[in-house]
């Protein structure tokens, strides 16, 4: 029996999911393996029965917390598909910003009386998926990479558990042949991120702007000694990473503080 | 006289979330109503204090279908503050770029969300089995359209090279050599496409409502990264009255604001740029517009679809054109030094789904201080409502299935992008 997927979007770009589709030819590959149940964005069809589940994009409302712990109960294996969903993503910099503040800046003209207990204008700060319900495996990157996502496919598909690798886009860097673009005076969170995308920032003369996120354990020791040699601080890197990963400062100072104990 | 409820929550086959509502009876309609559910996102908010060569990158994640032309349209505001010229080459491969997004984006359309319906199945997975070589020529067209803006950007989604005053990478004469030769080989390709759909046209409904259709316009050529806006009511507008041309409102079904202009609604996107700009298209657009019967001005919403096809065609003919050029001048690597001043700026760019305005102000740091996007999906909800409303009254001695189907499809035809419009507006700091 092929596992039933299923694919779900809260708010984002739906930009995973197009990478989904971008598979082309693949994509007639892959569904040889699976069966896909729902996916709105490409099809009608929408079945309750599912094993697999990808979630695409960040929570921003009582409504979809309650429809995502729906989708939970159903789903075997809960995978958080892009930045948005990993992370929060780029929804996530609005947190910056009291609720309050955000609805008077945006529906401050409109009638009270069509915002006040409207759900779909209920809002609170900007959530990834882990902070709602439990998440199985991550996909991250903005978007995600199509290959990467064929292979965790692949290895769920076939009972595995899938890995994300653990070294920084730097790794990725040197073997893609890239000058490091610190030389050319760009700004680069590559040795701190997760690799999986090749380096595909860099690689286009672009400095890595961390949508996969902070690797586990990160070194940021030598994150800093490559910021000092060419002139930045750490509050630079870490407004950078705000961008993408708005949990970065918080992990940052955790791993500090993990750090500090294990010296002790 | 029979009595309707139908309510589709969550179209599918669109981007983003929305939902259709319609209660008729005794054959008379009480209330039909274009829902748009999606959570909002606040982008305008998210830019402010952001650097001036971080707004592009934020932004192209309004929408994953047209980050290019976020991104082109964030680039030319952000220049057009800080004062920023970009070269002929740059001006160029930002259009190659935009001709890349549109095929993308109107294959997409076309092929994987509208062609089933035309085809009469949920979704074109079941057309694999039973229409490989239709399915096989859409994949075709859509995968040529993804490597053209990997090539320019560096990525088919959220694109990497492009920067305020330029590009970080660009393409080799070789590769641009080599995509010509792909782009030509397509011409035949999109006839073949073109055939398919002619076959199955009539599951178009016919319908038509006159409306204003609002688009950029240019004596030059036919209008996409650059342009005057045109109205088919009023003639021609500067770029920086596009406030008196939107006039976005709130209503309490949806998250994305609305837009009117002199009527209570208007129409952006292929349709409108063909409703205006039509004589300016490539010879193959217009064979193919002609095969269809499409012409200027056309009222049937449905027909965006098609519009779509014959910009597919005008966009591998003008992209042949762009690249001859660029091939003829010799690509240079340019060196794109910018200077950090105050301003404001407006880009206006049309997109898959019509015009798009980015609008900043940016401070004597390079940070932006207040932003404004107006979507096309935006300024084409309110339109849909009204066609709507004269549209499902002719629907009621159908079944509720077929009811259902021909709103959804209607919906569809406008290829809304949802999330972009409820990105949401106006954020007004201090």
């Amino acid at each position: 029996m092929k596992p039933k997927v299923a694919f779900f979007d809260f708010a984002g770009c739906e930009g995973c999911q197009l990478q989904v589709v971008n598979l082309e030819e693949s994509i007639l590959d892959l569904i040889d393996i699976v069966e896909v149940v729902s996916f709105r964005e490409a099809m009608k069809e929408h079945s309750d029965d599912y094993d697999i589940a990808f979630i695409e994009g960040s929570i921003a409302r009582p409504m979809d917390e309650e429809r995502l712990r729906g989708i939970r109960s159903k789903a075997k294996i809960l995978v958080a598909l892009g930045a948005c969903a990993c992370m929060g993503g780029v929804n996530a910099l609005r947190n910056q910003f009291p609720v309050n503040d955000l609805k008077k800046m945006v529906y401050g003209g409109a009638d009270p009386k069509h915002i006040e207990n409207n759900p779909y204008f209920d809002i609170f700060p900007v959530k990834a998926v882990d902070e709602v319900v439990k998440v199985d495996y991550y996909i991250p990157g903005c978007p995600i990479n199509r290959d990467e996502f064929a292979r965790v496919v692949t290895a769920l598909v076939l009972g595995e558990k899938p890995v994300l690798p653990n070294y920084p886009v730097c790794v990725e860097c040197k073997k893609r042949g890239n000058i490091c673009v610190f030389e050319e005076g760009k700004f680069c969170l590559g040795p701190v991120t997760r690799a999986g995308c090749d380096a595909i920032c860099p690689t286009n003369g672009d400095g890595c702007e961390g949508c996969r996120g902070l690797l586990d354990d990160p070194n940021t020791q030598s994150e800093l000694e490559v910021l000092q040699k060419y002139g930045l601080t750490l509050d630079e890197a870490l407004d950078r990473f705000n961008v993408f990963c708005y949990k970065a400062k918080a992990e940052v100072a955790k791993a500090e503080v993990a750090k500090a104990e294990v010296n002790k | 006289m029979r009595d309707v409820e139908v309510k589709v929550e969550h179209v599918t086959r669109v981007e983003g979330h929305g939902n259709i509502l319609l209660n008729a009876k005794n054959g008379k309609v009480h209330k039909v109503q274009w829902q748009v559910s999606e959570a909002p996102r606040f982008f305008e908010a998210m830019v402010v204090g952001r650097d001036y060569h971080q707004l592009s990158h934020i932004t192209s994640r309004i929408c994953g279908i047209c980050s290019i032309g976020h991104s082109l349209a964030s680039l030319k505001a952000t220049e057009s503050a800080m004062g920023v010229d970009i070269s002929d080459q740059t001006l160029l491969l930002r259009k190659l770029a935009l001709h890349a997004e549109n095929a993308q984006s109107h294959i997409l359309h076309v092929g994987y969300l509208v062609a089933p319906d035309l085809f009469g199945v949920g979704s074109v997975f079941p057309l694999v089995a039973t229409h490989r070589d239709a399915v096989l020529t859409i994949v075709r067209l859509h995968r040529l359209a993804n490597e053209m803006s990997d090539l320019l950007c560096g990525r088919t989604t959220h694109p990497i090279t492009l920067e305020v005053g330029g590009f970080t990478k660009i393409p080799t004469e070789e590769e641009l050599t080599d995509l010509k030769a792909r782009l030509k080989s397509d011409i035949e390709t999109t006839r073949a496409l073109a055939g398919i759909l002619l076959a199955n046209v009539d599951k178009l409904p016919r319908f038509a409502r006159e409306t204003e259709y609002i688009g950029l316009t240019s004596d030059d050529e036919y209008a996409l990264y650059d342009g005057l806006v045109g109205s088919t009511d009023t003639g021609r507008h500067e770029v920086r009255d596009y406030r008196s041309i939107v006039n976005e409102y709130i209503v309490p079904q949806s998250t994305a604001k609305y837009a009117k202009h002199v009527r209570d609604s208007y129409m952006v996107g292929a349709l409108a740029r063909f409703n205006l700009n039509s004589q300016q298209l490539t010879p193959l657009a217009k064979e193919i517009a002609s095969q269809f019967a499409l012409s200027a001005p056309c009222y049937n919403p449905f027909m965006n679809s098609i519009a779509q096809l014959v910009e597919v065609a005008h966009g591998i003919e003008d992209s042949i054109t762009i690249i001859d050029k660029l091939l003829g001048m010799g690509l240079r690597e340019e060196k794109n030094e910018v200077e950090v001043k105050a301003g404001r700026g407006i880009g206006a760019v049309e997109v898959p789904r019509g015009i798009l305005f980015h609008d900043y102000t940016i401070d004597g740091n390079g940070k932006c201080v207040k932003a404004n996007c107006v979507i096309p999906t935006n300024q084409n909800h309110a339109n849909i409502q009204r066609d709507m409303e004269v549209f499902a009254p002719t629907l009621l001695d159908k079944g509720k299935e077929e009811i259902e189907l021909d709103l959804e499809m209607l919906v569809r035809a406008y290829d809304p992008c949802i999330s972009c419009s409820a990105h949401c507006l106006k954020v007004e700091f201090r």
